[in-house]
């Protein structure tokens, strides 16, 4: 307990919490949806656009949050499209995007600053990161995505299970995809810097499959998904509070040791 | 004189400026069973699509009842590899067909619980209600995604190639919940099919195509005509 109380009295490190636990929510159940719609590897492609856009954003002294959530806003809604359309290989469209933002934004930076601890701590996450800012914004994001996941819940049920049977009963399904695009992308760009471009797309995917080994319903899946994903930030950052290791790493980690005995329970309960 | 559910003259279906169908002319009456059939790429799908309203007419007009319109088509597409280990109980999936008839309000109502309920019972899936979708073997989840289907609507349920996937014994007691629904309930059916021997012995009717409509009316007729002589006849040695 005066371990936690200790963590708190330092603003950066309540900052930290707050922001993280927020973004991980909103990432977390995004992340059921994305997961489930086959689009896991859409968080990872928008994590190194994102990265591109905010090397690009340092180096000629712009705003990383003005300039990143437009990129990377308008990434994941063309992403979302080439997946649909199918004509692309979508996987391969990802990777081609991702690595020639990553190339940009280390080109840039090489050119402009030079490598930095500044662009260390994109990559790996820092947990200096959070701003009042950014908090005030993770706390806009998650208030929409909260009432998309309770005052639509259905209708987001209804377009991840089955898009087609959406449409045909007269459900927008094209306006979901564009929120989701948005959401998504934000929610990237917010949790990117404190987690990392490595590590962000982690915080998507793995609450998603864990909340599936264990629950057989989508509420269940959804709900279980979002306290997962909180419980093990809150983890990963007392572990790396206690432990000096990076926050972003721990986080990850801590998620997969939770995926793992989630896996090991549904062994056992399957036999 | 029966309302039809679904009219269609001179309607052509396709993408951009590429037509996969043209000038279908046809109507859906209540209580029609209606197989649909052709070859791979004859446009089957893309007519549904255009049923369904999917796709807008790119020629001629297509005209859905109001009482359609209201609540949407009953569907069942072709299933999508997601849908294979997708955590969601059968509640779940049957309510989700009342969806047209919230609104805009976020939550069913017991009128809509109610119906799924109702829904689940009619095809016998009532104690599956707890079940975990991907858990059903092929059968039961056409079961009930036919129960979610006639949540949307009573009039007209529209399937994609359903028995796709489903071994021969599940196929047949497909067939008949669906035929069931047709004779007993009036529920009109439209069916896209591969399995063209069992559509001539289900149907009332038969549309083939191919780009175009080679030939639409009865299922006696269809055997006589030239036609269906030569597609019946490949697979009835």
């Amino acid at each position: 307990m005066s371990l936690i109380s200790e963590m708190l009295s330092y603003p950066f490190l309540v900052r930290a919490l707050t922001g993280g636990i927020l973004v991980s929510l909103c990432a977390a159940l995004l992340g059921v949806s994305l997961v489930l719609k086959r689009y896991s590897m859409i968080g990872d492609g928008l994590s190194h656009v994102s990265f591109g856009a905010l090397s690009v954003a340092i180096a000629f002294g712009w705003s990383p949050l003005q300039v990143s959530i437009p990129v990377v806003v308008i990434a994941a809604f063309f992403l979302l499209r080439i997946t649909e359309n199918g004509k692309i290989k979508s996987d391969a469209a990802i990777a081609v995007i991702s690595a020639s933002a990553l190339a940009l934004g280390i080109t840039v930076t090489a050119l402009t600053t030079g490598m930095t601890t500044d662009v260390s701590s994109y990559m790996f996450g820092s947990i200096l990161a959070m701003s009042r800012e950014d908090v005030i914004l993770a706390a806009v994001l998650s208030v929409v995505v909260l009432f998309l996941f309770i005052f639509f819940y259905h209708k987001v049920f209804a377009v991840t299970f089955d898009e087609s049977f959406a449409r045909a009963t007269g459900v927008r399904v094209s306006w979901y995809h564009i929120l989701f695009a948005v959401l998504t992308a934000v929610t990237i760009v917010l949790g990117m810097r404190m987690m990392g471009a490595m590590l962000i797309s982690s915080l998507i995917i793995f609450p998603a499959l864990t909340a599936m080994r264990l629950f057989k319903s989508f509420r269940g899946v959804i709900i279980a998904a979002g306290a997962v994903s909180v419980i093990c930030f809150c983890l990963g950052m007392v572990i790396s509070y206690r432990i000096s290791t990076p926050a972003g790493a721990s986080v990850v980690l801590v998620n997969l040791a939770v995926f793992l005995i989630c896996t090991a329970v549904q062994a056992i309960r399957g036999r | 004189m029966k309302q039809p559910l679904i009219t269609c003259s001179g309607a052509g279906f396709g993408y951009e400026n590429f037509d996969v169908v043209t000038d279908v002319t046809m109507e859906i009456l209540p209580g029609d069973y209606i197989g649909v059939v052709g070859e791979n790429g004859a446009g089957k799908s893309t007519f549904i699509k255009g049923l369904l309203g999917l796709l807008k007419p790119t020629s001629g007009t297509i005209h859905v009842a109001d009482e359609l319109k209201k609540t949407g088509i009953g569907y069942l597409p072709q299933q999508t590899a997601a849908q294979k280990d997708f955590p969601a109980t059968v509640w779940e999936v049957v309510l989700s067909g009342t969806l047209s008839r919230t609104g805009y309000r976020p939550f069913y109502s017991r009128k809509e619980k109610e119906l799924a309920e109702l829904n689940m019972e009619r095809l016998g899936i009532t104690d599956l209600r707890k079940k975990c979708y991907r858990d059903l073997s092929g059968g039961q989840k056409q079961r009930v995604l036919i129960a979610r289907a006639l949540c949307a609507t009573e009039q007209l349920l529209i399937l994609d190639e359903p028995i796709t996937g489903l071994d021969p014994s599940a196929a047949q007691e497909f067939y008949q919940v669906v035929r069931k629904l047709n004779r007993e309930e009036g529920v009109a059916i439209l069916m896209v099919s591969h399995d063209i021997q069992n559509m001539v012995r289900q149907a009332d009717r038969i549309l083939h195509l191919k780009q175009k409509v080679l030939f639409c009316g009865s299922v006696e007729e269809y055997r006589k005509s030239p036609l269906g002589k030569q597609f019946l006849g490949g697979g009835e040695e």
